[in-house]
């Protein structure tokens, strides 16, 4: 095995040669510069796609315990239509099928369309948690909210929900670090992450092993920063004399 | 508005394109399923043996591999497998090699929880016969952990069916590859994409549901 070279991340990203303060200038880049700007790509991408997720989750999730069988009906088949099919077909639908089928969207950037993809792939799952986080509190609860003369949509909001989304918090936390790990798949449309620098730096750079480590030691500090993150977030909601504040 | 055209899709360019790569597919889910569940039992077994020196490397292990994305996973073992052992390996080959070291992290994990849900009576009991740990864990916790796990072993199997779609990384000929070439050769991409993605909904949804009917048989015995 030869020896590590991590100057290889203060080369430029052109010619190739060593940057001595390690970041490029005057419009080069080095490919630590790449890096960075690949990482934020990722967490763009991620972070995005979570608010996606999150809201048509929430809303698929809820339809779905609604006594409303059409929207059941709705809610059920959203669900099995984005979990059965593979993230990167997906992504690919979005990227070469959905412009090809409705002219307007031809000039949305591909950014954004693997936002949408990978959002509506991640609210299938959380549209699972958000019905199962529901169905797990005792029937009496929603009975009392409409016998206390709320109507279904306040029952929701003041009775049902404040306690499934605690009871949720951990299997939505590792749903959060999945979309971390997920928006790996964006490589496949050129989106410029964290695994299409790592192919294409491994490629220019023949350093191959150097460049994995640091793209996968970023994929960990990201996903290690959420489930901290969420920790907090479990901590601060937390209902006083439940086990674990959670249900777990 | 872009007019479908699914005509070129013949007998003979399905069989020519499409069904190499289905095969590749289910070999690797089928391989990976197998060699995953056999080193995943193994792994969660280390876990719960209580002694350090087995149960850190087997934490170490699944921890790794659940926390990397399963891209960059594919293409550490396509660069590292050459590196170990001297030569290039075929995409299709390292492939088969990742799905199952990386599947047997996730089927460990489901083993563990599994192998936690038999009462200790079981263990105690097998012990009080003067089984061995080998006898008590092969004829008595082990077969009603798989039972119990059945559904959840293979939800986790259809996963694998769908994420076997990411060989793509680096170029091995699965399912979908055989569409996007076809799609490539007849440029009709918008088409094969859809046939695509039809297929795998088609696979995944009806074996979802017969685990859903496998669950609820368990679900009366139990």
């Amino acid at each position: 095995m030869s020896t590590w070279d991590w100057q290889v991340f203060c080369k430029d990203t052109i010619d190739g040669k060593i940057v001595p303060s390690c970041f490029g200038s005057g419009g080069d880049i080095t490919y630590l510069d790449w890096l960075l700007s690949a990482w934020g790509w990722t967490l763009s991408v991620s972070a995005l796609a979570l608010l996606v997720a999150l809201l048509l989750g929430s809303l698929m999730g809820i339809l779905r315990t609604t006594p409303h069988r059409g929207l059941v009906l709705l809610g059920n088949a959203w669900t099995e239509l984005f979990r059965n099919i593979p993230l990167l077909v997906q992504i690919f639908l979005w990227y070469h099928v959905v412009p090809a089928l409705i002219p307007p969207l031809r000039s949305v950037p591909s950014f954004i369309l693997v936002v949408l993809g990978l959002g509506l792939f991640t609210s299938a799952r959380i549209s699972e948690q958000v019905r199962a986080g529901i169905q797990s509190l005792a029937g009496g609860q929603r009975m009392a909210g409409l016998a206390m003369g709320f109507t279904l949509p306040q029952t929701y909001r003041h009775v049902l929900l404040p306690m499934a989304y605690r009871i949720i918090i951990p299997p939505l936390t590792s749903e959060s670090m999945n979309i971390i790990k997920n928006s790996s798949v964006a490589f496949a449309v050129s989106i410029s992450e964290l695994t299409l620098f790592a192919l294409q730096a491994q490629e220019e750079t023949s350093r191959g092993i150097e460049v994995y480590l640091a793209v996968t030691g970023l994929y960990f500090v990201s996903a290690f920063a959420i489930n901290r993150a969420m920790l907090f977030v479990e901590n601060r909601v937390r209902v006083p004399g439940m086990i674990g504040g959670g249900g777990h | 508005m872009l007019a479908l055209d699914f005509s070129f899709l013949t007998p003979a360019v399905i069989s020519g394109y499409v069904v190499k790569g289905f095969i590749f597919s289910l070999q690797l889910t089928l391989i990976a399923m197998l060699g995953g569940v056999v080193l995943g039992t193994l792994l969660a077994l280390m876990r719960l043996s209580g002694r350090p020196w087995l149960v850190m490397p087997a934490a170490g292990y699944v921890n790794t591999m659940r926390s990397i994305p399963l891209v960059m996973v594919i293409l550490w073992f396509f660069l590292l497998i050459p590196l170990v052992i001297g030569r290039p390996l075929g995409a299709e080959i390292s492939a088969i090699i990742t799905f199952t070291l990386f599947e047997a992290a996730y089927y460990s994990e489901i083993m563990r929880a599994g192998i936690q849900s038999i009462s200790r009576g079981q263990v105690a009991a097998g012990y009080a016969l003067g089984m061995s740990y080998r006898q008590t864990m092969g004829l008595i916790v082990l077969p009603q952990a798989f039972r119990n796990m059945l559904p959840v072993l293979l939800t986790q199997t259809i996963i694998l069916f769908q994420d076997t779609s990411l060989v793509y990384a680096i170029g091995a000929y699965d399912l979908l590859k055989g569409f996007e070439i076809a799609g490539k050769n007849f440029n009709r991409p918008v088409e094969t994409y859809l046939v695509a993605a039809v297929l795998y909904f088609a696979i995944s949804f009806s074996l979802s549901l017969l685990v859903k009917k496998l669950q609820q048989r368990i679900a009366i015995v139990r």
